[in-house]
């Protein structure tokens, strides 16, 4: 995978993550054309475009839409599954996700993907392995060192 | 209302969060972004220390404000002090920060690298997997340069933990993507494909994934991991569904490892042991078979994540191209697919049966569908999937279809998105020369071309056609009296006036003897589409009527007027101004013998490879560029595919080139020739190569003295029962031989002024082609083999350079300098030696470059 991106129906990017290294401008470039161009597809239209040289994959769920950006070899269904599977992450981490979640708590959204995929490729593909590991970071964070910090 | 947060709230984070989205405005959202940027540039500033959690917030801040779309100048070395902190959330937190907004500090890296590398040997995976993150997320040279070694230790110790050696693998991975020359192979290796048969499944999936990668880069490294891939698939694939639990998913086995798996299995040939190749078939039955079976689940994950599987099993079917039954029953399934009522399968149908036509076996199995596929073309409301039936339609045109499938484009043609209109022109302008048994339908199609699209019929397009019609005496009537018809509509689009001006001009006297196509009929139809047209139409238009004079002696008087008149031999274009001029004069005072010498037809032209199928190939893929780099393939068809890897010192290179039959039979008779201007000496190549092998071959390479040709490689063999001749230009430029050399910015200026002679200096003023961007062009010059100067110029902007130019018999030093004008999207290159073809040739190179 080279990029994922989730953004709003007004075209408002929720998360980017890109798996290949492009500038700033680039990728900035890259979102306005590719936001408009899904925003522009129909309801009824295939999950699949050929965009530039590679192959876009997206799907709307609810208030955001997952798109994907893919290699000539990849596979399309797999990845609209990729997709699901990391919705289905967020949905069981935030308990029923929404748009909102991912607004105001962005770096767990970072956070969970990184568990699911890196580089690009798939690292966990059992659920229950990726929230319990998601699950563990979480306790870490609960636990306050006993001392607090001395201020004199 | 947002989610309780989990752990750590950051209340001063969800506040502000919240005043951005009630920011009415861009300017309110930009003042209050402003302020906070204020606010927390004065906390980093303060005397007071902050704390973690406060900096962690910060930091968070920052980087949601950098999400946003605005340019965050400060906070690394904040980020980065949160690296090394014990509390996990704010090590996460610095960790995302800097992976994100990446940074190229030298010394930023430097401490990055040392709290990855502490965070690595804590022994702690929780900690391991945050630095191994980082490194897979940000993937720099200089990270690479400081852990490629490292990682494979990691991968492959006995004591790491499962959850770590997934991210090793996959961190692996991609350093290996944009460092491959610093992860080397070694003993590693072979642990690696013994992770196949790791317990873990997790484990099992990240090194299917770097296997797949890394044996793209050394096949013969990983050859074993194909038996272990096959038998895991095979496990996989005949399980009951309690067999996996946590891998299962909705119903289907391990779908993401066994898509993997089978992805692995297409960087390898079929299996030569025939007990494998044999269970990898029953492997690929059973997937098949599974396609008929009534699903188990009516949820669309079920049947997607199936049809995954099935769809990557079918690749690896037309990739091995070998079991005729197997590709059957693959061309049966796809052929369901095409009239299913989902439309991503009817999507994916078309695109995989594309990739079936071109096989041997199964070419005429995909033809059976054609009338599925023109319904497809007719009927998809979907512009997506419109164009995949064009593709399939191109890819399984031969000589039986051919005339259907052309008229099938063309009338669809007629409505097509602006967008894909090019491309579907030079498909439809290829077949038709491909399959053109009867000239006439070729030319009739060109027209038909230019009628419907004209805008988007590109030269190469009709220059080819002019070529063809000059080539084939049986079609210029034909050509002649079928343009001059397509001339009579009332608006005709420029590129018919610019083919029937010069057909006319050439073959006007074979439709001449009919009153309604003489030769004064035919010049009032061409003179009034004149005022019409671009300057460079009428120029071609000019040239039509000089050789009208010459043809048709009684329309001389005609044409000579028009040729005198104020608004010809008065135009404000040059060119235009001047072939009036010219040709006026030359119809006065040439005696009509040297007219007809002068006007002669036009000879054949030679045959050569059609331009129009390398802009095809140009437009679908990446076109390298090798002015810059010295590695990557050079030529590629269904054949043969050439690489090349190439080495320069001085005046000496040496290319190892890399010849691989992609087929499954062998070629016979393998040989190759080079012809040039530098001493080129070939080691031989084997006669024989392999189906699916690849043979290298060593050329040494001497530059004599400097040159503009690039060496031209033949390459001859015999393919089933055919001679096939390529023939490809090596990628040898004078700039291969160019060393970069460093001096003084007072030396520079002594040697500039020394070399001001007029014919020591070649200067060009151009367009930029690319994006103007000072690091890529820094990067471009580099790769040219200039020292980059600085301090020389004074406008920083500009670049200087010097280097030089390494013969067997002389060194011609070179100084070069280029200035950018972004506002003009512009540049000025001045380049100045000693040769003046030296200064010529490296101009030339240099400028295309930007």
């Amino acid at each position: 995978m080279q990029f994922m991106l989730l953004f709003s129906r007004q075209g408002k990017l929720r998360l980017q993550k890109w798996y290949v290294p492009l500038s700033d401008k680039e990728k900035k470039k890259i979102t306005r054309e590719l936001v408009q161009t899904v925003l522009a597809r129909k309801p009824k239209m295939c999950s699949f475009l050929e965009w530039r040289d590679l192959k876009i994959v997206y799907k709307r769920y609810a208030s955001l839409y997952f798109c994907c950006a893919i290699e000539d070899q990849d596979n399309e269904l797999i990845t609209l599954e990729i997709i699901h599977r990391y919705v289905e992450l967020l949905d069981k981490y935030f308990g029923s996700v929404c748009e909102l979640d991912i607004i105001f708590n962005f770096e767990k959204a970072y956070f969970i993907l990184d568990e699911f995929l890196l580089g690009g490729e798939a690292q966990e593909t059992s659920k229950k392995n990726v929230l319990k590991a998601i699950e563990q970071a979480d306790l870490l964070q609960e636990v306050r060192p006993a001392l607090t910090e001395i201020k004199i | 209302m947002p989610a309780v947060s989990k752990g750590d709230g950051m209340r001063g984070l969800a506040v502000f969060i919240s005043d951005i989205r009630n920011c009415k405005s861009k300017e309110s959202e930009v003042k209050r972004i402003n302020k906070e940027l204020a606010n927390i540039r004065s906390k980093f500033k303060g005397d007071k220390a902050l704390d973690g959690y406060s900096k962690k917030k910060y930091v968070c801040k920052l980087l949601f404000i950098f999400l946003l779309g605005h340019d965050i100048d400060f906070g690394h070395m904040e980020a980065v002090n949160l690296l090394s902190s014990n509390k996990y959330t704010e090590k996460q937190i610095g960790y995302l920060f800097i992976s994100v907004l990446v940074n190229s500090n030298s010394d930023l890296i430097r401490l990055i690298n040392n709290a990855i590398k502490n965070d690595l040997a804590s022994r702690n995976s929780t900690f391991m997997n945050l630095a191994l993150h980082c490194i897979a997320n940000v993937g720099s040279r200089e990270m690479a340069e400081a852990f490629a070694s490292e990682i494979p230790r990691i991968l492959v110790a006995g004591d790491t933990m499962d959850s770590v050696k997934q991210s090793a693998a996959l961190c692996l991975l991609r350093l290996n993507r944009t460092s491959p020359d610093l992860v080397p192979m070694g003993e590693w290796t072979a642990r690696v494909v013994h992770l196949l048969n790791d317990q873990h499944l997790g484990v099992v999936t990240a090194a299917t994934s770097l296997i797949t990668t890394l044996a793209q880069k050394s096949p013969d490294d990983f050859k074993t991991s194909v038996s272990l891939a096959v038998a895991r698939l095979s496990r996989i694939v005949t399980s009951a569904s309690i067999d996996l639990q946590d891998y299962t998913y909705y119903f289907v086995a391990a779908p993401w490892l066994s898509v993997k798996l089978l992805r692995l299995l297409q960087c390898y040939p079929p299996p030569e042991d025939t007990s494998l190749r044999s269970r990898l078939t029953e492997c690929l039955e059973t997937i098949l078979n599974k396609a008929q079976e009534p699903p188990k689940s009516k949820k669309v994950q079920h049947s997607n994540a199936k049809n995954a599987v099935l769809f990557e099993a079918i690749a690896l079917i037309i990739h091995h191209d070998s079991e005729p039954n197997l590709l059957v029953r693959a061309c049966n399934q796809l052929g369901q697919f095409l009239q299913h009522r989902e439309t991503n399968l009817r999507y994916l149908a078309l695109e995989s049966m594309c990739t079936l036509a071109s096989s041997e076996f199964s070419h005429e199995a995909v033809k059976t569908h054609i009338e599925t596929v023109i319904n497809a073309l007719k009927t998809e409301r979907d512009v997506s999937v419109r164009q995949r039936a064009v593709d399939l339609l191109y890819a399984m045109c031969d000589r039986s279809n051919s005339k259907q499938i052309v008229a099938e484009m063309l009338s669809y043609l007629e409505t097509a998105d602006y967008s894909i209109r090019e491309e579907i022109v030079l498909k439809v302008a290829i077949l038709a020369e491909k399959y053109a048994v009867d000239y006439t339908w070729y030319v009739d199609t060109i027209l038909n071309l230019i009628r419907i699209a004209g805008d988007y019929v590109s030269e190469e397009v009709w220059y080819r056609v002019i070529q063809i019609v000059i080539n084939r005496d049986d079609v210029q009537g034909y050509a002649a009296k079928t343009v001059f018809e397509a001339l009579q509509a009332p608006a005709c689009h420029e590129n018919l006036v610019k083919v029937g001006g010069y057909i006319l001009g050439e073959f006007g006297n074979l439709i001449a003897g009919d009153p309604r196509s003489s030769p004064l009929v035919q010049f009032n139809l061409l003179h009034s589409k004149f005022h019409l047209c671009s300057v460079p139409t009428r120029a071609l238009l000019l040239s039509a009527y000089i050789k009208f004079i010459n043809l048709f002696p009684e329309v001389k008087g005609t044409i000579q007027d028009v040729l005198r008149s104020d608004s010809q031999l008065r135009n404000a274009d040059v060119e235009l101004q001047q072939r009036a001029v010219e040709y006026l004069r030359l119809s006065c005072i040439a005696s009509t013998d040297i007219l007809a010498t002068v006007l002669e037809e036009m000879p054949p032209f030679p045959e050569r490879e059609s331009s129009i199928l390398a802009k095809l190939k140009k437009k679908k893929g990446s076109s390298k560029l090798f002015v810059c780099k010295n590695n990557g393939i050079i030529y590629e068809n269904q054949l043969l595919q050439i690489g090349l890897k190439s080495e320069y010192r001085q005046n000496l290179g040496r290319m190892y080139v890399f010849y691989g039959n992609k087929t499954s039979t062998q070629f016979l008779s393998f040989s190759t020739s080079v012809t040039l201007q530098l001493n080129v000496q070939e080691k031989p190549v084997d006669p024989l190569i392999e189906a699916g092998a690849q043979v290298q071959q060593i050329l040494n390479i001497e530059c004599v003295s400097d040159f503009s040709d690039a060496p031209i490689l033949n390459i001859q063999f015999r393919y089933g029962g055919t001679l096939q001749n390529i023939a490809v230009k090596l990628p040898v430029m004078l700039n291969k031989f160019f060393q970069p050399t460093e001096m003084t910015s007072q030396d520079f200026f002594q040697r500039w002024k020394q070399l001001g002679a007029p014919q020591q200096e070649v200067q060009k003023i151009f367009k930029a082609k690319n994006q103007m961007d000072t690091d890529v062009s820094k990067a471009k010059l580099l790769g040219f083999g200039v020292a980059l100067l600085d301090g020389v110029d004074p406008n920083p902007a500009n670049f200087v350079g010097a280097g030089i130019i390494h013969t067997k018999t002389t060194q011609v030093g070179c100084l070069l300098r280029l200035e950018p004008n972004t506002q003009a999207q512009m540049y000025r290159l001045t380049l100045r030696t000693s040769k003046e073809s030296v200064s010529q040739r490296l101009v030339e190179l240099l400028s295309e470059q930007f």
